[in-house]
């Protein structure tokens, strides 16, 4: 009886020497990158920009978000058809981390330390991006416009690499909250929130506005799909009016919970859960077929900051049309391929300021002396500056008419905590003639 | 030459498994040293996989309980690694022996449970506690932080263990390559504990209870206490793996424990062969090297990123059937077969 399993051991350490030593010779190698001619940092060679992203390609989070890097790998194919930046090409690897964290962390070291990205554009999410925040930062890789509207993103002092790029759920609140105190003041306002930063932003500045109009909070952890007993419960509180801050699939759930209930309250969701074409394909999966579009989320409020595929006409949705024509892959724009387009475009801007010898700390530095001049497909401007990591510095409210949006207020800007929300009048231009920017570089 | 091989290696089986760690320990160093920062960070990831993974064949394949609940005892050790070194006054190896303690009670809790279940039961009791314990991390936000989980302080090399790296290698200490041997010499702890146990008494009674209970039972053994006993091992492992996880990942969030890592564990002590441990450390090699290796290739064939992305869980599912078909005893099973086979026909000569 004994032999077998000694002779099992001795197999087994070969075994494992074995493959230690195959795994190990695997692509161990690294190319060197070439002394001179222009590779001025890392990720960084003489023809080409490599930059990385992590998203959730397959799992419950990927409908939706897995096209975000596909518009942004169209624009910046564009882009490099079109003679690149500096004479550079940008190079753009994204791997999937499915929305989980650990997963993250294991791509995210693959990006950086055996892909050698220069930079980090875009990576999505909040609980998945936290995990590599002190990783990237400690590694001091550029990590620029996360797809997140957390606050974390702006922490200069800590985390001085680190950019946001989208309006932060605190600016968004405090406008939706402003909108309902001026246009429902007699409104019972119930909110509808995931439990986490997400929702506890967006609660924050929500309630700077009309803490004294909230008769009920409601919170649901992301995974467990049954929100009855949250919508029962701001029912039973009599809310009139429901600001979800919430993910697409729970705007979908929240609907199909509220018609079963028979709760017909005024909706306003954020922007990132209103997405009408996704909500309309969760709406029918969900309802296995009963519910057929969007059309349950006519006249519902959102807020808005980038031109989308509702404005066909409007000059910037007619740029990301063509550059999705043009080498876009198969399916249709839409609104998150527009996302991701006009994230592309921003890092664009960014590594022309950087200048033609582009390095790691010159584009943080360039971001923050002219990132709150850059002017691009979103209404707003950046917050970006050397105190200020903060993306977009605010949204306009809308209402969902059909296909279409209707605006319900001007496009307005503010800041965290006790800034005024203030009217954003400067006209906004379209893109420019080639649909590239022409950002000089900064001193 | 056999004969000669055998009177080199110790009588004794404990020098004969320490023996074994320390070849192995000189492969590490080898292979840690000549592979890049990226390769290590993979091989910290293999170490706490292989970790759970040990203590789970020792429970499934020894001792026959099921458990597809080990995801959460992971996150037990995780958890309570993340708290102590909250603060930055415990010392890692501290926060490991107590992730591992601590998760030794929940197995304590756990097994006393499973202990009265059987087969698919046992399966659903286990299961539940994966898909519940996660719940938990939300429901007390205040203290473990929500859905965003804890971020965890990663250990940083100490000036004494810097300085003998750079004296043996000449080379810088990374902080993904100090992860991977805090990784490492964990696994190797854990592997020779593990074998020592196998081989003695309580390997042998664990696989009489799994073999025949009755017998078993009819000579003289307390089935429940057995079980329990397997149950806390393995429990014990999987805190001490969910330590390590905390550490290389620097985040202890619920998203990063779901029912899918429980699964995963229980695959890997599969195709690489039920109650084997090195069958333990191949089943994790797979789960970490496969999906980034098949997704290269797919964009090298020409594949858009998130196919790419779609077609590693496809081939994972397709070896896992083609192993189930071609070699039910797992990789270690298999090698098993062709090495009789080889002593049979080389017997002759």
């Amino acid at each position: 009886m004994r032999r077998p399993g000694h002779r099992g051991l001795a197999i087994g350490a070969l075994a494992t020497i074995a493959a230690l030593l195959i795994s190990s010779c695997g692509a161990g190698g690294r190319p060197e990158d070439g002394e001179g001619g222009g590779a001025s940092d890392v990720g960084v060679t003489a023809e080409s920009v490599k930059v990385g992203a992590h998203f959730p390609l397959t799992g419950v989070a990927a409908p939706g978000y897995s096209e975000i890097p596909t518009g942004t790998k169209a624009y910046f194919d564009y882009v490099n058809a079109n003679g690149g930046v500096h004479g550079r090409t940008i190079d753009y690897v994204y791997r999937d981390d499915a929305y989980n964290p650990t997963n993250t962390s294991q791509v995210v070291n693959e990006l950086v330390l055996q892909d050698e990205i220069f930079a980090m554009v875009g990576g999505l999410g909040t609980p998945t991006h936290s995990a590599v925040l002190d990783f990237l930062n400690g590694e001091g890789v550029p990590d620029l416009f996360v797809s997140s509207g957390s606050l974390l993103w702006n922490q200069p002092g800590k985390n001085p690499q680190t950019f946001g790029w989208q309006p932060d759920y605190e600016v968004e609140g405090k406008i939706i909250g402003q909108y309902v105190k001026q246009h429902m003041p007699d409104a019972k306002v119930g909110l509808f929130l995931q439990d986490d930063d997400f929702g506890d932003d967006g609660e924050k500045g929500a309630r700077a506005y009309i803490g004294d109009q909230i008769v009920a909070a409601e919170r649901y952890a992301p995974g467990n799909t049954d929100v009855a007993p949250q919508i029962a419960a701001l029912q039973a509180a009599g809310a009139d009016v429901v600001i979800g801050f919430n993910v697409p699939s729970y705007t979908a759930l929240s609907q199909l919970t509220a018609m079963r209930l028979n709760y017909r309250p005024q909706w306003i969701y954020s922007n990132v859960g209103s997405d009408p074409a996704l909500v309309g394909s969760l709406l029918s999966r969900f309802s296995e077929g009963k519910v057929t579009d969007a059309a349950m989320l006519d006249g519902a409020i959102t807020t808005e900051y980038l031109p989308g595929v509702d404005a066909p006409e409007n000059p910037w949705t007619r740029l990301w049309q063509k550059v999705w024509d043009a080498h876009g892959g198969r399916g249709e724009l839409t609104n998150y391929r527009i996302y991701g387009m006009s994230q592309a475009y921003t890092f664009v801007q960014a590594l022309q300021a950087a200048g033609p010898e582009p390095t790691r700390e010159g584009i943080v530095r360039a971001l923050e002396e002219i990132g709150g001049e850059l002017r691009g497909p979103a209404f707003v401007p950046y917050r970006y500056s050397a105190d200020s990591h903060a993306g977009l510095a605010g949204v306009k409210v809308v209402r969902i008419e059909g296909d279409a949006t209707e605006d319900l207020s001007q496009v307005l800007v503010t800041g965290n905590g006790d800034t005024e929300i203030t009217e954003y009048t400067e006209q906004h231009a379209g893109p420019p003639q080639n649909g590239i920017p022409n950002v000089q570089p900064a001193s | 030459m056999r004969a000669v091989l055998r009177r080199l290696v110790p009588r004794s089986l404990l020098l004969r498994n320490l023996l074994g760690v320390v070849a192995g320990l000189v492969v590490v160093v080898l292979v840690l040293e000549t592979t890049s920062p990226f390769r290590n960070s993979q091989f910290a990831t293999m170490s706490y996989y292989a970790i759970a993974a040990a203590g789970l064949t020792v429970l499934t394949g020894l001792n026959g309980q099921i458990s597809l609940g080990h995801g959460a005892l992971m996150a037990v050790g995780a958890y309570t690694t993340a708290l102590l070194l909250e603060g930055g006054s415990v010392p890692f190896p501290l926060a490991m022996l107590a992730a591992a303690a601590v998760t030794a009670v929940a197995g304590v809790v756990v097994g006393a449970a499973a202990a009265r279940l059987h087969g698919p039961y046992l399966a659903g009791a286990t299961l539940a506690l994966a898909v519940g314990v996660p719940g938990l991390a939300i429901y007390f936000d205040g203290l473990l932080g929500g859905e965003q989980g804890l971020s965890v302080r990663s250990p940083r090399p100490p000036d004494w263990f810097a300085d003998a790296h750079y004296f043996l290698t000449a080379g810088e200490l990374g902080g993904a390559k100090y992860l991977a041997y805090v990784g490492w010499i964990t696994l190797l702890v854990v592997v020779l504990l593990l074998a020592n146990l196998m081989a003695g008494r309580y390997g042998r009674v664990w696989r009489a209870v799994r073999d025949d209970e009755v017998a078993a039972e009819l000579a003289g053994m307390r089935l429940g206490g057995l079980r329990i006993l397997a149950f806390v091992v393995s429990a014990a492992c999987a805190g001490l793996a969910g330590s390590v996880l905390a550490m290389v990942v620097r985040l202890a969030a619920p998203s990063g424990f779901t029912i899918v890592l429980s699964l995963s564990l229980l695959t890997a002590v599969v195709v690489g062969g039920l109650g084997s441990l090195t069958g333990a450390l191949l089943g994790s090699a797979l789960l970490v090297f496969l999906p980034p290796a098949v997704t290269n290739l797919g964009t090298g064939a020409g594949l858009t990123g998130v196919q790419a992305a779609q077609l590693a869980p496809l081939v994972y599912g397709v070896v896992l059937v083609v192993v189930m078909l071609l070699a039910p005893g797992g990789v270690m099973g298999l090698l098993r077969r062709l090495w009789r086979r080889g002593i049979n026909q080389g017997g002759s000569t």
